[in-house]
């Protein structure tokens, strides 16, 4: 076969890496708001999507609060009913898919390149696509609400019929954003598995690699596993709505269980690609600030790869109350507590790598200190639902809610915010400033525990979810929940201080920010990282076990 | 040697990228492929309910007076569709292999001409492949005219095959509009079979 003649691009990357120190091959880059549309580098890009997630998060934030606040007291005081919907739906789709979700992206973007020695991306076009599909997608969804009938209104698990022949006229514009939304996580995925097997630094095995690079893998091939079902789930509905078809309609010979069991094919899976990432940062954080080597990395990463590839066989613990048969119910119900153990083998090592280490408690330690004891809090609760006999007493109330709050908030979300801490002196140079940080882990912790916990015996007690008005007895527990609320909320505008302190100055930081505890790649690099880094692949020298 | 080194990852992230887009296209045909798959499984296992909507043979073999099987009717109107529909009976005791006779009557309580479907479902589901029907209204639509009133027969039975462990049968109807054929609401609406008759 005749060799091929590599693209310019790439001539001009390895001439400067043969004479490296020589910047003059990357262009100037565009100026203002240009420059930010056109760019194809993977900091740039990672900085986008982190923008844009803690955007989505304040708004998503926002409906969230309007909802708490309808449910400070029993009654109606603030919002319609039909509002109050579309607030519950909103805020769910917002945080998982504009908040959660480009966040982690924007976590890898950033640092799977410098962990794993690339110069950027595999498909840096490709990146930039992917990013701005995303503005696109939730503009389409926010503009929604102004559309007559309002936004979506059925819950962010759209079921069918509610969402087809019950749904506003808007929905086929949600059925819009949501195939964009997806097909930029597609991309996304597609990228970084292309970037993790082609573009690590020489000598670097997949044994190798820092777990938050194994754990995006692992949720890239969930990615492109279960997003082409919601799309195809969403395409149904969208034949359903407009083209006349009986996909979900009994009417025509529909099934509307047959929608719940696509999209919780799409939907359990989902849960586990907004949490393994977050496995992969906690277990970064812990052995630097543990001052020890994390414990067991290989049966972390099969842990990883066993709850991935179970997360395919227990949709169905989502559907216990459809009236499946005792088989199916046995079934998943040992599935899902069969998740249980990889789960369980992470927490060990997470605490196994904290025993008899020198712990410190830096900012991003104490948000995944809190991580790992609020995510077993959250697991705990799923054990409790995947029960089956017992799921018939907690289905559809607030205890589910309890539960998957627990998992993505003080779970992926404090994950998220324990990775942003642990990274912004790479990011930006400083250290992010210490009190404010404190203070915001404090209320976060408070809040979120004030919030959350107390929808456990609410929704014990009977509390259906999804209601803007309640029965006198769940009072007190909501008005809890809703001062809680409104300090966790609140208190993330001290997180919005931290980064914009950071962004602009505060204590230099070294390259190596947390100390010489951690072998990662990133740190091998100037704080704040150069625009452009690892031209020369560094040389990776496997750390003796 | 670097060239070398860049052209093959050039080729291997173009090899990542084709397999990745080939699983997104077989991902995307499963999603749709699980469609007739769930319906077959469905059928076949009998679970969800879901009962052949065709006309069986009623089996002339000896009926089992040792078992006597409670079998309940529950009618559901409603999506839309200003009709009423009763059974002549909440519920008859019979034994396996008798067959039975049971009037549903249909009321079009509105001022204008429509159609309807009665949707059926059998629970518990391990019963779902021991009902058979020799007659029902709901291998067909209905059509009533402005305050019609009909009666139309049920005729089925249970095999002698029945699971020992029921001891109720519960057979539902549901009633959904033919849309297209009345006013459309936001879905429009036409069943597969529902060419007019």
């Amino acid at each position: 076969m005749a060799p091929k003649v590599p693209p310019q691009a790439i001539l001009e990357q390895s001439s400067t890496a043969a004479e490296a120190g020589h910047g003059h091959a990357h262009e100037t880059p565009p100026k203002g708001m240009l420059r930010w549309l056109l760019t194809t580098n993977h900091k740039e890009i990672g900085t986008l999507y982190l923008i844009f997630s803690l955007t989505m998060f304040f708004i998503g934030g926002i409906f969230a609060l309007v909802v708490r606040l309808e449910l400070f007291q029993p009654g109606l005081q603030f919002v319609r009913p039909e509002f109050f919907n579309q607030m519950t739906t909103m805020h769910g789709l917002i945080m998982v898919f504009g908040a959660i979700m480009p966040a982690f992206t924007g976590l890898a973007n950033w640092m799977i390149p410098l962990q794993i020695g690339a110069p950027d991306m595999a498909l840096p076009r490709l990146n930039n696509f992917s990013f701005w599909l995303l503005p696109v997608a939730f503009g389409l969804l926010l503009s929604t609400l102004l559309m007559p009938g309002g936004g979506p209104n059925f819950g962010w698990t759209f079921y069918a019929p509610l969402s087809t022949t019950y749904g506003p006229p808007s929905t086929t514009f949600f059925i819009l954003s949501l195939h964009i939304a997806g097909i930029s996580s597609i991309l996304g995925a597609i990228n970084i598995i292309a970037t993790i097997l082609n573009m690590r630094a020489p000598g670097m095995r997949l044994m190798d690699m820092p777990l938050f690079v194994w754990t995006w893998l692992i949720t890239s091939f969930l990615l492109i596993a279960v997003m082409p079902v919601l799309a195809g789930v969403v395409t149904m509905m969208l034949m359903d709505i407009n083209f006349g078809t009986n996909f979900f309609n009994a009417a025509g010979g529909g099934d509307p269980v047959l929608f719940q069991h696509l999209f919780w094919f799409f939907g359990h899976p989902e849960v586990y690609i907004m949490i393994l990432p977050a496995f992969g940062i906690v277990s970064a954080i812990i052995p630097t600030f543990a001052r020890k080597r994390l414990f067991g990395y290989a049966s972390m990463v099969y842990a990883t790869a066993a709850i991935a590839i179970l997360s395919f066989l227990v949709w169905g613990h989502h559907m216990f109350a459809v009236g499946m048969p005792l088989v199916g119910q046995l079934f998943f119900m040992y599935a899902t507590m069969l998740i249980a153990v990889p789960t369980g083998v992470k927490v060990f090592n997470w605490v196994a790598t904290m025993f008899r280490g020198s712990i410190s408690f830096e900012p991003p330690m104490l948000f995944a200190l809190a991580f790992v004891v609020q995510f077993t809090i959250g697991g705990f609760s799923g054990l409790m639902l995947a029960i089956a006999p017992a799921d018939f007493q907690y289905h559809d109330t607030y205890f589910v809610v309890a539960h998957f709050h627990y998992v993505l908030v003080p779970g992926a979300l404090f994950a998220i915010l324990a990775g942003a801490y642990y990274w912004l002196p790479k990011w930006t140079g400083h250290y992010p400033h210490l009190r404010l940080s404190q203070w915001h882990f404090w209320l976060s912790v408070i809040g979120v525990n004030l919030t959350f916990f107390p929808m456990h015996f609410s929704g014990l007690a009977g509390m259906p979810r999804r209601i803007p008005d309640y029965a006198l007895q769940f009072a007190d527990f909501n008005l809890a929940s809703s001062v809680g609320s409104f300090i966790f909320g609140f208190s993330q505008l001290l997180f919005v201080a931290v980064i914009v302190l950071c962004a602009r100055g505060g204590q230099k930081a070294p390259a190596q920010a947390w100390g010489d505890h951690t072998d990662d790649l990133e740190w091998s690099v100037p704080s704040p990282a150069p625009l452009h880094t690892f031209e020369t692949p560094p040389t990776f020298h496997r750390p003796a076990h | 040697m670097v060239r070398n080194e860049t052209d093959e990852r050039q080729a291997g992230v173009k090899r990542t990228v084709w397999r990745s887009a080939a699983a997104l296209a077989g991902m995307f045909a499963f999603a749709f492929a699980l469609v007739p798959l769930y319906d077959v499984f469905c059928k076949v296992t009998g679970i969800n309910g879901k009962v052949d909507t065709t006309a069986q043979a009623l089996v002339h073999e000896n009926v089992d007076e040792s078992r006597t099987v409670t079998v309940q009717f529950i009618t559901r109107s409603g999506a839309g569709l200003p009709w009423r529909m009763e059974a002549e009976t909440r519920q008859v005791r019979l034994h396996p292999g008798q067959t039975s006779e049971v009037y549903f009557t249909f009321v079009n309580q509105s001022d204008a001409v429509s159609w309807g479907r009665a949707v059926p479902s059998v629970s518990p589901s391990t019963a779902t492949r021991h009902v058979r029907k020799a007659s029902c209204f709901c291998f067909e639509e209905q059509q009533l005219q402005a305050g019609e009133r009909l009666e139309l027969p049920l005729v089925f039975q249970l095999d002698r095959d029945l699971p020992p462990e029921v001891g109720t049968v519960t057979l539902v109807y549901t009633l959904y509009p033919i849309e297209g054929k009345h006013e459309p609401l936001q879905a429009d609406v036409q069943t597969i079979q529902g060419e007019e008759a």
